[in-house]
């Protein structure tokens, strides 16, 4: 008895706790990176061109600005929330970038606009979720459509081309011999993980999304933490699509479209749990590779365009349904 | 495999042989028996964790053992889900709620059979007399057609154990089903229960308000760190012996001293009224003091807590803090003016149950664990600590998630977390509900420091033995008004209970 009793409190220090924390904390992203090279080995079985650094750069490329929009998603999904808007964000700060450099803007302030209008989006969101009451599914909806329209009023379906130089070095631009983009997704996906596991506002997050009664009486506001989540997210899409616009040259009004499947998708794999209180950047950015790996591979091996779509939704489905039968509450 | 059995002893209604049951990290029960006769109360007691909730969700098919085996009237029996086991004649109203709050009470109490005419259509008629009835019993002053998440957790609680009792069953299991409520309510469930034991029922009961068992039970079962340690029929023993048996060394029952008079008045209400839940409410709170509320179930006591921590929206009358007036339009603003409420339905709004210990414990107060905008894990870690260690929190380590832990032991994180902030009033509702009585005595004697450090605390308790024993003034409420405050050595069971009845 007293030795179990002991047993019982050493358990509690020394390194048990360590190895449960590790086991907890890591046992997702380590599933993950262990399918991940799966994958890769796969597909270098597949075809030689896999594994060459073109290919490489090719695909985190690719995904860098999913990875941006994909830090404000896990945030959302951690807050028992989700944002159905942000590919309509990220292509309505596309858009209005380049219509005021068209129309004479400095590309700085233009710039500084453009990702202003996003932050706008996200607060009208927040409003929408904290003031009137709208759950999170149908307010972000809403501002997905309307953000969308925004971006066809603005261009009446014309692309918007035209840009000077100062401006496509942004998104086009190396820096030691590395895209920028792979640049700005790096720091903003490792801030990102740093801050959401150890900034004190970023914690407050979880216990919204983990219960949102019993937050409230602990203190928490609610309602700002809400709008905060809504407009960090917005803000990254808003960025995103700015970056976007500068690497290609051009905006079309199509743009984003589908952005917030791969992001909510990779958030899901990589652990967010889509009834809140749990989540990890890493983690999401870890889906989101897999997410590219697999595309890559599609797309390598011939696949069509048409069947790429349907593959990623089905994904998206199982991650889901994965996330719901593990997490299976003992309600007794 | 199942099959008869010669041996068993025809007055045994059920048999347990042998149960083994663990978690990861956790040996929940290891070889506990148990014998249980026709017409018989049965009471099972144990510390917080050791086991007794476990053992009832095997026998009514949350869980499967991992060994052992189970008799009913000399059947080997292997409940496989809950819905198998109350077809096999075992009924249990479970620890926590699990009432479905987006339901009817109708609804809930014939969740099993809901009376139905032809083509399985629901008889709303027969379904509505059926709950009326049963509500009556109770005295819950509320229509079939209420929602469950618009009771109180009492109601909830009653409503829980009329479930049970709606059904005709051969094993009764009620696990804490008093945990929230009055002697007054506890009575009328007492009546039912021994009616329902001369029926032939068995009943299996358990509770860690040890003086309830010795009113109620036949026989009592001690469970000690998942083993069982002894049965003996109540007559032949008594409650020092149980406490013994359970936690293995003497506890003493006496509370601490009371506080030496009391100081300048902190908080001050004066006539809060919310409508349809209390009215013309008056008090002063002092410096140092503990105030204990007493009052049945559906007095008001809770919503009063929560309108003066500003939880509850349109609220009238004025409340002062030193003096001075204040708007408390929420939780946040109280917890600024140096409040904390300690909420007594701890799953709905004190824990997050999906998050760790740790998490749970530091949630009120995030400040005091970060270096300017960072959290600070090592603070974080050592608060957690010291509270598991503290409050003796059984958990196989800080960052289990709470979900898992035993229903005492949940009780026992949310008190840590109101504790660790260091409030001037504190507001608690019900801190002792569902733990045992080393534990007990433990949270009463930090409650004591808390005052005679000079914070003023709030005390409201369903446990009138609690009421008596804690507090310096008692604060009795009867249907949403206040009848009375009396000075501890004025109060009397007798005296705070008629006034609790509004006579
Ligand atoms: N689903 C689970 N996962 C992990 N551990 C569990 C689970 N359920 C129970 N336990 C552990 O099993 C032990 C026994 O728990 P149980 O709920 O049976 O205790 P109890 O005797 O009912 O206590 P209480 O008086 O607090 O209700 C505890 O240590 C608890 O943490
Ligand atoms: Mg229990």
């Amino acid at each position: 008895m007293a030795t179990e009793e002991m047993d019982r409190a050493e358990e509690g220090k020394g390194p048990v706790w360590r190895t449960v924390l590790t086991r907890v904390m890591r046992v997702r992203e380590a599933a993950l990176m262990l399918f991940l090279l799966l994958v890769s080995f796969v597909l270098t079985l597949s075809t030689p061109y896999f594994l060459t650094l073109q290919n490489m750069r090719v695909i985190l490329t690719g995904l860098a600005l999913d990875a941006v929009i994909a830090v404000g998603m896990t945030i959302t999904l951690v807050s028992g929330g989700i944002d159905l808007s942000v590919g309509s964000v990220f292509a309505c700060s596309g858009i209005v970038v380049a219509k005021l450099i068209n129309v004479g803007f400095p590309v700085w302030s233009a710039v500084l606009v453009a990702v202003l209008v996003g932050l706008g989006w996200g607060l009208l969101t927040g409003l929408l979720i904290t003031k009137v009451g709208i759950n999170p599914l149908i307010s972000t909806l809403g501002t997905m459509g309307m953000a969308r329209g925004v971006v066809y009023v603005i261009t009446s379906g014309r692309v918007l081309a035209g840009l000077p130089d100062s401006f496509q070095r942004v998104g086009q631009g190396r820096i030691l011999g590395v895209p920028n983009v792979i640049w700005m997704a790096a720091v903003v996906v490792l801030t990102g993980d740093f801050l959401l596991r150890r900034s004190r506002m970023l914690r407050q997050v979880f216990y919204v999304g983990g219960n949102e009664r019993a937050a409230r009486l602990s203190g928490i506001n609610i309602n700002r933490v809400k709008l905060g989540v809504y407009a960090i997210t917005a803000l990254l899409s808003g960025a995103a699509g700015v970056v976007e616009t500068s690497r290609f040259a051009s905006a079309i009004s199509p743009m984003g479209t589908g952005k917030e499947l791969t992001a909510i998708s990779a958030c899901v794999i990589g652990g967010a749990s889509l009834s809140g209180g749990e989540g990890t950047v890493l983690g999401a950015f870890f889906g989101l590779l897999l997410l590219g790996l697999i595309r890559d591979g599609l797309i390598l091996n011939d696949v069509s365009v048409y069947w790429q779509q349907l593959i990623q939704a089905a994904i998206l489905v199982l991650a889901v349904a994965f996330d719901v039968l593990t997490r299976r509450r003992r309600n007794v | 495999m199942v099959q008869d059995r010669e041996t068993s002893s025809p007055e045994m209604n059920l048999e347990v042989e042998g149960v083994w049951k663990a978690f990861p990290g956790v040996q929940a029960l290891a070889d506990v028996s148990l014998q249980v006769r026709r017409n018989e109360v049965h009471a099972v007691v144990g510390e917080n964790g050791a086991g007794k909730s476990t053992l009832m969700n095997i026998l009514s098919g949350v869980y499967a053992a991992d060994r052992g085996r189970i008799f009913l009237e000399g059947q080997e029996i292997r409940p496989a889900n809950p819905k198998h086991a109350y077809n096999l004649g075992i009924s249990i109203v479970h620890q926590e709620n699990s009432l479905c709050s987006n339901m009817t009470i109708a609804e809930n109490i014939f969740v099993h059979d809901i009376p139905s005419r032809w083509a399985g259509l629901v008889d709303r008629r027969r379904l509505g007399a059926q709950t009326q009835a049963m509500l009556e019993m109770f005295k819950i002053r509320a229509s079939p057609e209420t929602l469950v998440r618009e009771l109180s957790v009492g109601q909830q609680q009653l409503g829980e154990v009329a479930k049970a009792l709606a059904c005709q069953c051969k094993v009764l299991i009620l696990d804490e089903p008093t945990s929230a409520l009055t002697d007054h309510e506890s009575a009328i469930l007492f009546d039912r229960v021994r009616q329902m034991r001369a029926q032939g029922t068995s009943v299996i009961y358990i509770s860690h308000r040890l003086h309830e068992v010795f009113r109620l039970a036949d026989r009592v079962t001690v469970l000690r760190d998942g083993r069982g340690v002894g049965t003996q029929h109540i007559s032949e023993t008594d409650v020092q012996a149980i406490v013994r048996m359970m936690v293995g060394r003497e506890i003493s029952q006496f509370y601490p001293d009371k506080g030496e008079g009391h100081g300048v008045p902190v908080l001050q209400v004066c006539h809060l009224t919310h409508e349809g839940s209390f009215e013309d409410i008056n008090f002063d709170l002092h410096r140092g003091e503990i105030l204990g509320v007493a009052g049945l179930i559906g007095a008001g006591r809770t919503a009063m807590a929560l309108a003066i921590f500003g939880a509850v929206p349109g609220v009238k009358g004025e409340i002062l803090i030193d003096g001075k007036l204040v708007t408390i339009d929420s939780p946040n603003k109280a917890i600024d003016l140096g409040m904390s409420y300690l909420p007594e339905n701890r799953r709905e709004e004190g824990l997050f149950l999906d998050m760790t210990v740790q998490a749970n414990i530091i949630s009120s107060h995030l400040d005091a664990f970060a270096t300017g905008p960072l959290m600070d894990p090592l603070k974080e870690r050592s608060e957690a600590q010291r509270f598991v260690d503290a409050l003796s929190i059984r958990t196989p380590s800080i960052l289990q998630k709470v979900l898992n832990l035993s229903g005492g032991n949940q009780q026992k994180v949310v008190v840590g977390k109101w504790l660790s902030t260091k409030p001037r009033i504190l507001l608690v509702d019900e801190p002792t509900r569902g733990i045992d009585v080393g534990t007990k005595a433990e949270i009463h004697n930090l409650l004591r420091e808390l005052a005679n450090e000079g914070v003023a605390v709030l005390m409201i308790s369903s446990e009138l033995p609690e009421i008596l024993g804690m507090s310096d003034r008692i604060l009795v409420m009867h249907e949403g008004r206040v009848m009375g405050v009396l000075p501890a050595d004025e109060a009397s069971e007798d005296a705070v209970m008629s006034l609790a009845i509004g006579s």
